[in-house]
C-alpha cells in the first residue's frame, strides 16, 4: 500500500511545503512540494527519514524524579501526566492566579491552540524566542510604516539588485527563497552582501563588504547620506507618502561615504561604486531589513536604517520590490477561524512590563528575558510556572546559567517538544510531541503577495507514545475546567470548525497540500497606497511620532563599537545550510556531515597568539570557557571570531551531539539584560571572549 | 557509450550538501557510505570578492571500468545505457572493486556487507525518473542530462 501526503516540514522553522510517499506505514520519500518547490528540499528535510527513526528523543511522557538537570525520569501514561499536570497547575493557579503562568513558543503557524490555553486560563503571559531573533527588525518596521516585519515580503526573484547585512539566506535557508535569489543572479541582478566574514551567500554576491563588526549602523548612515547627495531616490514617492525627510537629510549629513569607508573599514570608492549602481537599478532594488537581528545595541536603528532606503528607493507595492503581504480580505474571502479569537482578553497587566511600564514595545508577545528578572523579584506580581513549546530558551538565549537562577524561582516547569531540548533536561514535565511526519496541525494562513492556506498532515502513526500539539492542549484545557473553548475531540472536528466560515472542506487540501486565496500575485493599486501605513501620522515616518513621544530619538547619533582588548575577540555566530537550530545537531545524518564546530579567527590575529589552523584553542569569557578547534582564515574580521550556533549540547541521552562542540550562548556571559533599548532584541554580538592555544593540544607523541 | 550524465551548474550551487543525504535516504543507507560529494577549492579574491567554486562527484560510470571485470560474483554490471552497478543479491562484500577503483567509489553498507555506489538510480530512472540527488537538489544546480552522439 503507497500513498502520498502533502505536508510542511518541521526540521527548521522554515517549514517548507513537502510531499511525503509513504509505502506500508512507513516513509519512503520526501521532497519538497512540486508544486511550489519543484521538488526541491534541502539536507535537513531528507534528514527527517533520520529523525524518524532515531531513538534519541523522548519516547513517553516524563516526570522529573531527581534534581533539576540531574536527568532522573521516570515514564508515565498520558493520563498520569496530563493530570500531573493539571492539578500542580491548579494548586499555583489557586494560590497565585493564573497569571504566574508563562507560555512561551518558537511563534509560526500553528500555535493557536498553545495560545488558545494559555488566554483560556486568563493569563496574560504569553511570550516566544523573538527577542533573540527579529523583534528589532519587527519594532524597526513598526516605527516606520506601522506594519510589522512580516507585512511586506520581498519579490527577490524579480528584483535588479539585492542588498542583504549578514542576512546569510544561502545558508540560514529557506528553500524557495534561496531559488529566487539564484534566479534574480541567472537573470543578470546584482547583490550586495555586507558581513564581518565571508559566507556562502557572500560567494554569490557581486560586491562584498567585509565590515569591522559592530559597524552595520554606520554603513547604513553612509549610504542613506550617499543616496541623497546623489540624488539616486525617488523623490515623489517619498514626498508623497513619506514625513521627515528633510530632518533625515540633515541628520546624515556628517556620515559621508568616506567617513563610513574609514568606520566600518572598507574601500570608498567601492562604497561610491555601490551607490551609482543603486541609481541605475532602483526602484528594484531590496534592502534586506534583516532576521535574526539580535545582534548589538543599535541593531534596531541599522534595521531601521535599512527600512528607510528601501522607501528612498520607493520599492513598495512593485515588481521586484518590497509586496504587502495579503490575507484572505485582500483577495475578497473569508478567512478561517482560529480558538484565541473567541476567548476573552486577560484584564491583567504584563509580568514583563510590555505594554504597561514598556509602552515603546509592541505588545503581541512581549519579551522573554524580561520575564527572568519578574521570575527573581516577583514585582510586579510572582511568576510560579512556565510552559515551553517547542522553545528551548536554554539554546536560544544567552547565559543559560543565569536563566537557571531564575528559574529555580518557579514551581513547575513543562517542556512540550520533540525532541530533549536543553531546557527539557532541566525542566518538571516532558511531554512528548510526535515528530511533524507523525502529527497533523491545524489550518493556518500564510500571508503574501499570492496568500494561501496551509496545513500539516501527518504521514505515519507516532513510533513512540507521543502526542500532537493539538491534543495536548485541549486535553489540559478540559483538565483545568476550560475545555469549553476547545471546540474538537479529533483533528477533523478542528479543522471543520476552523474552515467553516471559508466554505471549504479539509479535500480541498488534499490534492496540493494547500489552498490558494488567489490567482496570481495580488498588488494594490497606486491610489490606495496612501492608506496602508498605520503610523500615527499614516505616512511613512522617516521621524517616527511614537519614539518622539516616548523621548527617544529616532535619528540616533552613531557611537563606535567598543575594540577588543588584546588578545580577545569580538564572538559572532551563525547558521549553516546542514543545521540552522540546536534541535538538529544529534540528527544521525546532520551530525555525520556536520559533527561539531570550529572557531573561525583571523589569520593575522592567529599567528600573533601561535595557533595554527586544526589547533584545539580556550575560549573563554568570565569564568566560563570551552575548547574548539581553530579554523584559521583570511576571510573573517580580526576583531572577531565565529563559530556556528546551536553546539554544545549537554543532554547525555542525545549521544551524538553530547558535549560536541562550542555551545556559543554558554560565553554569552552576562547579556541575558542586555537588551535593545528600542527593539527589544537581546544584543548576542556584544561580548567579547579570550582566545588561547589550548593545553589539549599535543605535545609529545608518546606512543610509536 | 554512455547515455547519461549528472552535470552541476556551480552558479547554482549553494554547497549546502542537501543531495548528498538526498541520496542516503534514498538508499536508505545508515551513517558511513556518502555515495556523492560535494567540494570546493579554498577561497581566492576576485574583484574584491572572496569566491570559490563547487564541484560534485559520484561516480564516473566509466566507459571501460575496471570494477566490473575483477568481480568475483559478477555483481558489479554496466548496463547497455552505460550505467554502473551492483546487483545487491549477488554481491558478497569483498570489496575488490573499491581497491581496484582510481577513486576508491564503491563504498561498504556496514549494514548489508555488500558494496553500495552511485547507480544514478537506475530504478527511478527506469520509471522516467530523475535520480534523488538532482530531483530534489535545493536549488535545481544538478541536472541530468541525456547524451546524445552527435
Amino acid at each position: 500500500m503507497s500513498n502520498t501526503v502533502f505536508s510542511l516540514c518541521g526540521m527548521c522553522t522554515v517549514r517548507c511545503p513537502i510531499r511525503v510517499e509513504v509505502e506500508n506505514g512507513q516513509v519512503t520519500w520526501i521532497e519538497g512540494n512540486p508544486h511550489i518547490l519543484d521538488g526541491a528540499l534541502c539536507a535537513k528535510g531528507s534528514a527527517g527519514l533520520a529523525l524518524l527513526a532515531d531513538d534519541e528523543r523522548p519516547q513517553q511522557p516524563l516526570i522529573r524524579r531527581g534534581g533539576r538537570g540531574a536527568g532522573r525520569w521516570e515514564g508515565v501514561s498520558w493520563e498520569i501526566v496530563l493530570d500531573f499536570v493539571a492539578e500542580k497547575l491548579k494548586g499555583i493557579i489557586a494560590r497565585d492566579g493564573a497569571r504566574s503562568v508563562i507560555l512561551s513558543c518558537r511563534g509560526g503557524p500553528f500555535i493557536d491552540p498553545a495560545r488558545a490555553f494559555l488566554k483560556a486560563l486568563g493569563s496574560p503571559n504569553f511570550t516566544d524566542h523573538d527577542s533573540a531573533c527579529g523583534r528589532n527588525v519587527h519594532h524597526a518596521s513598526l516605527s516606520v510604516y506601522g506594519l510589522g516585519r512580516v507585512d511586506l515580503a520581498y519579490d527577490i526573484k524579480n528584483t535588479k539588485h539585492l542588498v542583504l547585512f549578514g542576512r546569510n539566506l544561502l545558508e540560514a535557508l529557506k528553500v524557495g527563497e534561496a531559488n529566487q535569489v539564484l534566479d534574480m543572479l541567472d537573470a543578470g541582478g546584482r547583490l550586495t552582501y555586507v558581513d564581518v566574514r565571508q559566507t556562502i551567500t557572500g560567494l554569490k554576491a557581486t560586491r562584498f563588504f567585509q565590515v569591522r563588526p559592530g559597524t552595520d549602523y554606520a554603513l547604513t548612515l553612509g549610504m542613506i547620506q550617499g543616496v541623497i547627495k546623489a540624488g539616486a531616490y525617488d523623490q515623489e514617492f517619498v514626498s508623497r507618502y513619506s514625513t521627515g525627510f528633510d530632518q533625515l537629510a540633515a541628520f546624515v549629513e556628517p556620515y559621508t561615504i568616506e567617513w563610513a569607508a574609514q568606520e566600518c573599514g572598507i574601500k570608498a570608492k567601492s562604497l561610491h561604486g555601490f551607490i551609482d549602481e543603486l541609481g541605475e537599478d532602483r526602484p528594484k532594488v531590496i534592502f534586506h531589513p534583516g532576521w535574526m537581528l539580535a545582534r548589538y545595541r543599535d541593531s534596531f536603528y541599522a534595521s531601521r536604517n535599512l527600512h528607510l532606503l528601501n522607501v528612498l528607493m520607493g520599492n513598495i507595492e512593485i515588481k521586484g520590490g518590497q509586496i504587502l503581504a495579503k490575507g484572505a480580505k485582500d483577495c475578497g474571502k473569508k478567512g478561517i477561524r482560529n480558538l484565541v479569537d473567541g476567548i476573552p482578553q486577560p484584564t491583567e497587566k504584563r509580568a514583563d512590563g510590555v505594554g504597561w511600564k514598556h509602552t515603546r514595545f509592541d505588545k503581541g508577545p512581549g519579551l522573554f528575558q524580561l520575564f527572568y528578572e519578574t521570575m527573581q523579584t516577583a514585582d510586579p506580581y510572582p511568576l510560579k510556572s512556565l510552559f515551553c513549546y517547542r522553545h528551548d530558551p536554554l539554546t536560544c538565549f544567552p547565559d543559560p546559567a543565569a536563566q537557571k537562577q531564575a528559574l529555580d524561582h518557579l514551581d513547575l516547569i513543562v517542556s512540550i517538544d520533540t525532541h530533549y531540548s536543553e531546557f527539557g533536561w532541566y525542566s518538571d514535565v516532558i511531554l512528548p510531541e510526535s515528530v511533524y511526519l507523525e502529527r497533523d496541525c491545524g489550518i493556518s494562513i500564510q500571508k503574501g503577495p499570492k496568500p494561501r492556506l496551509i496545513y500539516r498532515r501527518q504521514a505515519v502513526a507516532p513510533r513512540f507514545d507521543t502526542k500532537p500539539g493539538w491534543w495536548i492542549f485541549q486535553q489540559l484545557a478540559e483538565r483545568l475546567g476550560v475545555g469549553q473553548y476547545f471546540p474538537y475531540q479529533t483533528i477533523e472536528d478542528l479543522w471543520a470548525w476552523q474552515l467553516e466560515p471559508t466554505g471549504l472542506t479539509i479535500a480541498d487540501f488534499e490534492q496540493k497540500g494547500f489552498v490558494d486565496l488567489a490567482d496570481k500575485p495580488v498588488l494594490l493599486a497606486l491610489d490606495k497606497l496612501a492608506n496602508i501605513y498605520k503610523t500615527p501620522s499614516g505616512k511613512i515616518e522617516m521621524v517616527s511620532e511614537k519614539l518622539t513621544k516616548e523621548g527617544i530619538a529616532t535619528l540616533k547619533p552613531y557611537a563606535s563599537p567598543l575594540k577588543p582588548p588584546e588578545g580577545m575577540f569580538r564572538l559572532v555566530f551563525g547558521r549553516t545550510a546542514v543545521n540552522s537550530h540546536g534541535h538538529t545537531i544529534n540528527n544521525p545524518l546532520l551530525h555525520e556531515l556536520l559533527p561539531t564546530n570550529t572557531l573561525w579567527i583571523n589569520k593575522r590575529e592567529a599567528v600573533k597568539l601561535g595557533i595554527s589552523d586544526g589547533d584545539w584553542v580556550d575560549v573563554s569569557a568570565d569564568g566560563v570557557s570551552g575548547v574548539i578547534k581553530a579554523k584559521v582564515t583570511e576571510f573573517i574580521h580580526p576583531e572577531a571570531v565565529y563559530c556556528i550556533h546551536g553546539f554544545g549540547r549537554q543532554v547525555p541521552l542525545q549521544s551524538r551531539a553530547y558535549h560536541a562542540g562550542l555551545s556559543d550562548q554558554k560565553l554569552q556571559v552576562g547579556l541575558l539584560n542586555d537588551m535593545d533599548p528600542v527593539g527589544g532584541g537581546l544584543c548576542l554580538c556584544e561580548g567579547f571572549v579570550e582566545v588561547r592555544r589550548s593545553s589539549n593540544n599535543l605535545k609529545r607523541s608518546v606512543e610509536l | 557509450m554512455n547515455t547519461y550524465l549528472i552535470y552541476l551548474n556551480s552558479k547554482r550551487c549553494i554547497g549546502c550538501h542537501g543531495c548528498e543525504v538526498h541520496c542516503k535516504t534514498n538508499k536508505s543507507l545508515p551513517v558511513g557510505p556518502i555515495l556523492c560529494e560535494i567540494s570546493h577549492e579554498p577561497l581566492r579574491s576576485a574583484r574584491g570578492v572572496p569566491k570559490t567554486v563547487f564541484s560534485f562527484r559520484s561516480c564516473y560510470h566509466c566507459e571501460d571500468p575496471q570494477c566490473v571485470p575483477v568481480c568475483p560474483a559478477n555483481a558489479m554490471q554496466k548496463r547497455a545505457d552505460g550505467i554502473v552497478h551492483v546487483d545487491q543479491e549477488k554481491c558478497i562484500g569483498c570489496m575488490a572493486c573499491q581497491n581496484v577503483c582510481p577513486w576508491s567509489i564503491p563504498q561498504l553498507n556496514p549494514v548489508s556487507g555488500k558494496a553500495i555506489k552511485c547507480d544514478y538510480c537506475l530504478d527511478r530512472v527506469d520509471l522516467g525518473l530523475k535520480p534523488a540527488c538532482v530531483s530534489k537538489c535545493t536549488t535545481h544546480a544538478l541536472k541530468f542530462v541525456r547524451l546524445v552522439e552527435v
